[in-house]
């Protein structure tokens, strides 16, 4: 432990700059050839395989498998972006241990999946190392389509209206393309700046336009782009963060956990990046885990997660938990937030038991915290003219929305789960969807 | 993008891939499924002659041998042609070929040996549309025992005398199959291209016991406490098969006779190897046998990328590249001199390489503290084994000692110009450098 450790108050350089090195590094490394030769040797080449039905983009998991054992990675690279073209960034941020190494036949008879992720990453990195492109443009059609988000549902899309001959013009609130995939997910997940590699690789099929610095409902309305348009996709996002509605979260030191992660994202130097020495993470999804986790990783003392059900609830993985765990992460469970204590400045937090039906038992407790972090999901900001379904954009069939020639998918649509494989199958799908009526 | 595409002996099929003769092609339903799956064609499983069909066992047909992780690495069978009666095999042929007009369809024939049952059978065959026959003088079970299969297929004289027939009777290509069970590749496909056969495919499967039950001291697979030997296939027999391809393609009387390799192929690579031995269309059963037809995609697709990968366009481009550097041993070049080596970064310190040389080779490999190992260069002949028992690829390779230096082994200077037993001062034979 550091002295800087130990000082009270929201401070950078807790740790050095090797120490931060080391501990934002790669998550998985990437198998070197030898490892992921044994590693597929394990696979089965199951028949109708559950790992596929189990993936959101049902890649034909045996086959790239199949064809890495066979001694080429580019062809095992080839299969994944078929069905999913950021096959990549899902290979390092999927939560394959809920999806198809769950599924994996060797899952249940060993307690040890085939470590597909790491088998896709090695895969797909030795196409995109290789500078490869597998996908061309169909003939030009001359039709437009607005895709309003450039995270991946929208890249997805785009890639695949592109491939089709469509002009596909991306508009992004942000700085740069990525949307979570660049600002929303824990560093050491995705390191050495890849979700801009992946974009740059991604764009590579020609016919794609980004706008960055375009935000819906500033310059730009839904009306404006339909007209100018011959179909819109938005994949929007959750851009909206609630408040946890307590006494002192005007205190500083709360924050959102999404904003420090996309600032954490975002900052170079990781020794000029402030971090509370107490710190609490309120919620029991990734992106509390995440910012816990990094918290911890950039020096934080303690780091406290306060997960308002028990652990069989919590949205985030075992694995996630044990992740968390390992790094030194307190996870606490059936706790909720009752009241923020400080001066000007963030203090203590206080937390309320509760029972299994959600009511306060009457049990306190307090913590030191210099920081708490909310991470209690995310909400859609409203666009106007489009029918809801629990707050999000009501969808049928593949992404069609109430309003005609405008397709939704990923986080902002109704349905499915909120993770970026789903995203991209989204995505995915509203293009051929597009395509289809386009060409009718 | 490379074209798959081959016309092999005039079959025309969109890849290379066939499914062998053999249970995956014994029915419509399988083969549909084949052609849907992506398969180029398919060899038929076997058609007997008119009358009621064989009948097989009714305990287990296959027996099985494994690699680790009970990675299936050999096949046994002691299943016969197909048990089903003839009409139904052509009616199903026949809706088969007309469905996909674009898939190789063969069909593999075993009829006693009497001129009266090959002319009653080809007419019956060609009716269906099939695009070739393909004769069955290799399976070594059963069949054999009734003068058939295999019992030809040993026999030259037999194979030329049926082969004729066939080429009498039909107009359709005349594919023979032939049986490793026998001392000389060469004289069976000889014999083929005598009778005026347009190709032989190789091979069929080879006489094996897989396994002997140690409690009821019976071969496996176990029929009522007895075994009889059946026929082996597999990843396990590719290194024979791809020897005897070798041998026909480079045999004076054959070597123009198109092949159609048959042994082990389980992924794009061991096809391609097939090719590059000249074969102009490859059969698969063991490794659909053991995943499915799915497997096809991993073939395909590979085969492509290696192709585009080396500039080749067509299956042509680089058939049977391999075969003018398949020599005699004599011919091979004897002042061409290599030495183990270790990269000690790749090591893992297992010692294997050092129990395998010290044991059973040339005690050329030390133990130097640390379990670092060393190859001693004046006690490596350059064997290879060292490289084949270690499970670090690439961790020890073999160096070539340029010209002009010395071997610490020989004590003599490594000469720049090829020299073989041919000339060798020890051989008897040998004839002096002019």
């Amino acid at each position: 432990m550091t002295e800087a450790m130990r000082l009270d108050g929201i401070r950078p350089g807790r740790l050095g700059e090797e120490d931060l090195a080391r501990n934002f590094d790669d998550l998985h490394p990437r198998f070197d050839p030898h490892e992921a030769l044994v590693a597929a040797d394990r696979c089965y080449f199951c028949h109708d395989a559950p790992c596929v039905t189990a993936c959101p983009t049902e890649i034909d998991i045996p086959l790239f498998i199949r064809q890495i054992q066979a001694g080429q990675p580019e062809s095992a690279a080839k299969t994944i972006f078929d069905q999913n073209i950021l096959g990549g960034m899902c290979a390092r941020v999927c939560p394959v241990e809920t999806l198809c190494q769950e599924a994996c036949v060797r899952e249940a008879a060993e307690g040890k999946p085939v470590e597909i992720g790491r088998l896709q990453r090695y895969a797909t990195d030795s196409m995109m190392q290789a500078g490869e492109h597998p996908y061309s443009r169909a003939a030009e059609t001359g039709k437009t389509v607005a895709v309003v988000g450039a995270g991946p549902a929208g890249l997805a899309c785009a890639h695949r209206l592109a491939m089709h001959g469509h002009a596909v013009t991306i508009y992004d609130a942000r700085p740069k393309p990525g949307g979570l995939n660049e600002y929303g997910i824990a560093a050491y997940k995705t390191p050495a700046d890849y979700a801009q590699a992946e974009v740059d690789w991604l764009l590579k099929i020609g016919g794609i336009r980004i706008e960055t610095g375009r935000k819906l409902g500033d310059d730009l309305t839904l009306e404006q782009l339909r007209a100018d348009h011959d179909a819109v996709f938005l994949g929007l996002g959750l851009t909206g963060v609630g408040a946890l509605g307590l006494e002192g979260e005007d205190l500083t030191g709360a924050e959102n956990a999404v904003d420090f992660i996309a600032t954490l994202r975002q900052q170079d130097d990781l020794t000029q990046l402030p971090i509370g020495r107490h710190v609490v993470v309120i919620g029991g999804g990734m992106t509390a885990v995440d910012a816990a986790v990094q918290s911890k990783l950039l020096g934080a003392e303690t780091v406290t997660i306060a997960y308002r059900r028990a652990r069989e609830r919590m949205p985030a993985s075992r694995w996630e938990q044990d992740l968390a765990a390992s790094h030194g992460v307190r996870l606490m469970f059936n706790v909720a937030p009752h009241a923020l204590h400080g001066e000007g400045k963030l203090r203590e937090v206080e937390l309320a038991y509760l029972g299994d039906d959600m009511a306060p038992t009457g049990e306190k407790v307090t913590l030191r915290a210099d920081q708490l972090f909310r991470a209690i999901g995310q909400k859609l900001e409203a666009v106007e003219g489009l029918d809801l379904d629990g707050g999000k954009i009501a969808v049928t069939g593949a992404g069609r929305t109430s309003l005609d020639g405008v397709w939704a998918g990923g986080d902002c649509a109704a349905g499915g789960e909120d993770l970026t494989v789903t995203a991209v199958a989204e995505g995915r799908d509203a293009a051929e969807d597009i395509h289809a009526r386009l060409n009718a | 993008m490379a074209d798959l595409t081959t016309d092999f002996v005039g079959i025309k099929s969109p890849n290379p891939f066939w499914l062998a003769s053999a249970p995956p092609t014994d029915k419509e339903y399988n083969v549909r499924r084949a052609f849907d799956a992506g398969w180029g064609g398919v060899v038929w499983k076997t058609l007997g002659a008119e009358g009621p069909p064989v009948v097989n066992v009714n305990g287990p047909r296959y027996g099985a041998i494994y690699g680790a992780d009970r990675r299936l690495l050999g096949l046994n069978n002691i299943e016969l042609i197909t048990d089903r009666p003839l009409e139904t095999n052509l009616n199903e042929i026949k809706a088969v070929k007309r469905d996909y007009p674009d898939r190789a369809m063969v069909v593999s024939i075993m009829v006693p040996c009497e001129e009266e049952a090959w002319k009653a059978i080809l007419p019956r065959v060609e009716e269906t549309g099939a695009d070739g026959i393909e004769l069955n003088f290799g399976c070594p079970h059963g069949m054999s025992e009734r003068g058939m299969g295999s019992a030809v297929g040993q026999v030259p004289e037999y194979i030329e005398m049926v082969t004729r027939w066939c080429k009498q009777y039909t107009r359709m290509p005349v594919i023979v199959k032939l049986t490793p069970n026998i001392t000389d590749i060469r004289k069976p496909a000889e014999a083929a291209a005598k009778g005026g056969a347009d190709a032989v495919s190789l091979i069929n499967t080879i006489n094996s016991i897989t396994s002997v039950d140690l409690d009821s001291f019976a071969p496996e697979p176990t029929i009522d406490g007895k075994g009889s030997h059946g026929g082996y296939c597999g990843p396990a027999v590719k290194p024979i098969a791809l020897s005897m391809v070798s041998e026909i393609a480079r045999a004076e009387a054959t070597r123009d006779m198109p092949i159609s390799g048959i042994g082990g192929i389980t992924t794009w690579r061991d096809a391609a190897e097939y090719i590059a031995m000249s074969c102009g269309s490859v059969q698969v059963c063991t490794a659909a046998m053991t995943y499915g037809f799915g497997i096809i995609k991993e073939m395909t697709a590979g085969l492509e990328r290696y192709m585009d990968e080396k500039g080749f366009a067509t299956i042509e481009d680089f058939r049977g590249m391999a075969v003018p550097n398949v020599t005699d041993w004599q011919y091979l070049n004897l002042n061409y001199v290599t030495k183990a080596r270790i990269d000690q970064d790749l090591c893992i310190k297992c010692g294997r390489c050092y129990a395998a040389c010290e044991d059973t080779s040339h005690q050329a490999i030390a133990i130097n503290p640390g379990r670092v190992f060393e190859v001693i260069d004046e006690e490596c002949v350059a064997c290879n084994l060292c490289v084949d028992v270690c499970p670090v690829e690439a961790c020890i390779t073999m160096e070539r000692l340029e010209a002009g230096t010395v071997d610490p082994r020989t004590g003599k200077v490594v000469e720049a110009a090829p020299a073989d037993w041919t000339t060798h001062p020890n051989n008897p034979m040998a004839q002096a450098a002019e």
